[in-house]
């Protein structure tokens, strides 16, 4: 049995020292917003934050994570309430199937608390997520729209 | 208009498979509430239950993949309902129950963009038909005639008594009469729920990790597989070593199933995965492992030149007038093979014993997911089930249902024990069925002033019929290989009015499995028709919007106008930014796009804006349609710029996302939309616009550059001048 610190809370889990965070959140944890896209940290769809930062889940062993916080698309509503980002994204209803929409939440989150205010340059360099639907537009629109929120 | 209605009314409470065994399974259902009531609440119609506190569950069939069908959808029955838009919550049926009544929901198969242009008159019926009922049953509370009441917002008045009801007060009531033999349905011009741009239903959900896909779903001693299939489609396997992965932590059992594919069974995904790579092989592949994407080629370049071909469509004599015109024009295109890559990988859940087979799956055709449960099973189909999930993507994977054929396999191997069968990425990369691969070769005969006298296309390439609805080829031709170029029909009609054409096609069937891709077959076509139209006007020395319109019939004419007059067609662009054009009709509706691109010294592309305009007929929610279309140039694009599979010793060669590469969205063009809806017809908007963005962007990057790309996809070719 080892511990992890998820979503503020110490949680206990059983997995091989090797196994992905990814599958150790989904499969151990129950927490399934965050996404299996690609298992090559290419599309974005695991993306939670450690210690602030946005990494891709899928490629990181959950025995490197040691006392880190990591916080899931699950938590990131603060006691219910939806942050800025998930407000803009569904002010501007921009999931279309949503499979990739949990990372692209979690990297627009990240994208905003070091950058309040991102250029497009900025938005192009941060949100590598892929999106197969096409959301794109409606993406960048309301990232805008939350930095100005 | 008034209808006969085709709905008929039977005592089904809402406590069958559908929402009881839902509850239990992680089924969705936006409003929890909903479930406890639902044990008792009897419905209208198939489509409509209103509970007493009067929020309203509509059951939609169709399977929402993000093309927003089921909000869509939703906004036609609510429409005639008249219910509060605010109270509206939604279910699926199951496959199941639609046999077992008869199918009262009719077509569950979500493809070619019907959702709802197929059901919109059965669906708004429904809504029609629960709306009288429950004025009816407020009339009878009242004692007053139904003609003197009316229904609006959840509420029936009844104006010269002042009395008001809502319709949670009611529905127990409304649920007891006999439906009305014939409804009247709105015009679209007093519609206030439908044409108007609604949110979506599906969006919290999907912005906080709550919505549950295929992969997530959970039960009760689930067990998690993963399968590792013939590398070569059509292969088989000889034998397979498990030895030291039987060992390995988690696994419960490894075995063969169809003849081709090793499953392993374990505690957890990763586990079952780490498994399977520690299996070793044997494949028989026999001669398949002789064919790559060159010999493919060769035997669609042969056709392009073969006596036999099957006509699709035919007018005058085209050859003779080619022969006979002032200048000859002849031009070769090429189209790969492509891959949909939905976000989420395929899966799907199987619970087997000895007399019940259930599946839990995202799937865009319960119907045929239930019909392969029950083949794998080697159960009658009333033995059986589908419980539909989200899908994270489908753009056509998922109207096959072979991965469900695998899970039911692999849960016949363990009864009793729910299996959940993922495909890796890797699995699913190579083991698709993929956007066909043709070749075109174009000629045309222009006279003296530069007019096209008559045109020759002949196609050579795969037949998606052939390899997946062989039953469906007529005489052996395959008439959606013609779609775009079709000579009249509502799908996909070719738009140009010329005395003299052919348009044949030599099938060629490579062992690579052909299907359904978003757009289909309009997708290379407009490639090979608008990007050689633009070909012609050159020779002509006439301007393609201008050589386009002597020929275009008016509604095809109409819609690419809209878009050249929206971009600004004709008028100066910024410095080194070109403009290029392209239209279609396809899947029932009319569509056409600008794209602006600009090429750089070092032969960098940038595709700085689209402008498309749609002609749908009607239009249920604009919001939506925007959204559709603007990312249809997302899955275009990504297509033209980089999609490609290719097959190297029978097998395909991409493995994932690094080999196979998507658009990102430090390339997405701003796109914007027109919509010109005649309000005439009811046209389909999925899929059309895919087709305008390739042939727009290489008409673009011929301005441009003065190159013609004629083979896609773009990233091989050199844009750069001079080289």
């Amino acid at each position: 049995m080892a511990v992890l610190n998820v979503n503020g809370k110490a949680v206990e889990y059983t997995a091989d020292p090797n196994t992905p965070l990814l599958w150790v959140l989904r499969e151990q944890l129950g927490l399934t917003g965050t996404k299996y896209g690609c298992g090559i940290a290419q599309c974005g769809s695991c993306t939670v934050h450690i210690d602030g930062a946005p990494v891709r889940s899928c490629t990181v062993p959950v025995n490197t994570v040691g006392d880190k916080k990591v916080l899931t698309i699950e938590a990131v509503a603060a006691n219910g309430v939806l942050n800025k980002i998930q407000k803009a994204w569904v002010e501007l209803d921009v999931p279309q199937c949503g499979y990739c929409q949990s990372g692209m939440v979690m990297a627009a989150t990240a994208l905003l608390a070091a950058k309040p205010n991102p250029t497009d340059a900025d938005i192009d360099a941060a949100m590598t997520n892929i999106c197969r639907c096409g959301t794109y537009q409606q993406v960048r629109a309301a990232i805008h729209a939350a930095a100005k929120a | 208009m008034t209808i006969q209605t085709s709905l008929g009314r039977r005592g089904f409470l809402v406590s069958g498979a559908a929402v009881a065994g839902g509850f239990s399974l992680g089924f969705h259902l936006p409003f929890d509430e909903n479930v406890a009531h639902a044990q008792a609440v009897k419905e209208l119609n198939a489509w409509v239950v209103i509970h007493p506190d009067d929020k309203v569950v509509i059951r939609i069939a169709r399977s929402e993949m993000g093309q927003g069908t089921l909000t869509g959808l939703c906004q036609l029955v609510a429409e005639e309902l008249e219910c509060d838009w605010n109270k509206v919550t939604w279910e699926y049926p199951t496959p199941g129950e639609n046999l077992k009544r008869n199918r009262v929901w009719r077509n569950f198969s979500t493809g070619g963009s019907r959702g709802i242009r197929e059901s919109q008159q059965y669906v708004r019926e429904g809504g029609a038909i629960a709306r009288e009922m429950l004025i009816a049953a407020a009339a009878k509370q009242w004692n007053v005639p139904a003609g003197e009441c009316s229904a609006a917002n959840s509420t029936i008045t009844h104006k010269a008594s002042g009395k008001t009801v809502t319709y949670g007060a009611v529905a127990a009531a409304a649920a007891e009469l006999e439906p009305p033999k014939e409804v009247k349905l709105k015009d679209p011009k007093d519609w206030k729920v439908a044409g108007k741009p609604l949110k979506r239903l599906d969006t919290v959900e999907k912005v906080t990790g709550k919505q549950l896909y295929g992969m997530d779903h959970t039960m009760p001693g689930l067990l998690n597989a993963t399968v590792r299939a013939c590398p070569v489609i059509g292969g088989k396997l000889k034998d397979f070593d498990a030895s030291k992965a039987e060992k390995m932590p988690g696994v419960k059992k490894i075995f063969a199933i169809d003849g081709n594919a090793v499953v392993v069974v374990a505690d957890t995904y990763w586990q079952a995965k780490t498994a399977l790579d520690a299996v070793t092989t044997n494949w028989d592949i026999g001669e398949l492992g002789k064919v790559s994407t060159e010999t493919i080629n060769a035997m669609l370049k042969e056709g392009l030149d073969a006596k036999e071909a099957f006509v699709g469509n035919k007018a005058g004599d085209a050859q003779k007038a080619i022969e006979g015109a002032a200048k000859k024009v002849e031009a070769v295109y090429s189209f790969p093979y492509q891959h949909h890559v939905t976000m989420e990988p395929m899966n799907a859940t199987a619970r087997y014993t000895a007399d019940k087979c259930e599946v839990w799956c995202g799937t865009q055709n319960g119907e045929a997911a239930l019909a392969a449960a029950s083949e794998a099973a080697g159960l009658p189909v009333a033995k059986c089930e589908v419980y539909k999930l989200m899908l994270g993507g489908g753009f056509g994977r998922r109207g096959r249902s072979d991965y469900v054929r695998q899970a039911v396999l692999a849960a016949k191997e363990m009864p009793g024990t729910p299996i959940k069968l993922i495909w890796s990425r890797e699995e699913d990369m190579t083991h698709c069925q993929y956007h066909p691969t043709t070749m075109a070769k174009m000629t045309a005969g222009l006279d003296a002033q530069g007019n096209l006298v008559g045109l020759h296309i002949r196609l050579s390439g795969q037949s998606i019929l052939a390899s997946l609805l062989p039953q469906n080829l007529v005489n052996g031709m395959d008439p959606i290989a013609f779609q775009g170029l079709m000579q009249t029909g509502v799908e996909a009609a070719y738009g140009y009015d010329l005395p003299n054409l052919l348009f044949d096609h030599a099938m060629r069937n490579p062992h690579i499995t052909a299907g359904f891709w978003r757009g289909v077959n309009v997708n290379q076509n407009a490639v090979y028709m608008e990007c050689f139209m633009d070909e012609l006007a050159e020779a002509a020395g006439q301007d393609p919007l201008a050589y386009r319109l002597k020929y275009l019939k008016p509604k095809w004419a109409a819609v690419l106008k809209a878009a050249c007059d929206k971009a600004g067609y004709g008028k100066p662009l910024p410095e080194g930014r070109f403009h290029g054009i392209s239209q279609v009709m396809g899947y029932g509706s009319y569509v056409a796009g600008v794209a602006e691109v600009s090429v750089s010294k070092d032969g960098q592309l940038k595709i700085h804006k689209i402008t498309a305009a749609t002609n749908p007929g009607h239009v249920v929610n604009p919001a939506q349609i925007d959204r559709q279309v603007a990312g249809s140039f997302v899955y275009g694009l990504s297509a033209a710029l980089y999609g490609e599979i290719t097959v190297k010793d029978g097998a395909v060669e991409q493995t994932n996302f690094d080999t196979y590469n998507v658009m990102r969205i430090d390339e997405m063009p701003d796109v914007e939309t027109v919509l010109v809806p005649t309000n005439d017809f009811w046209g389909g908007v999925g899929e059309p616009t895919i087709a305008v963005a390739a042939p727009a962007v290489l008409n673009a990057i011929a301005k441009a550059t003065g190159k013609r790309v004629r083979n896609l996809p773009l990233m091989h070719h050199e844009l750069k001048k001079g080289v």
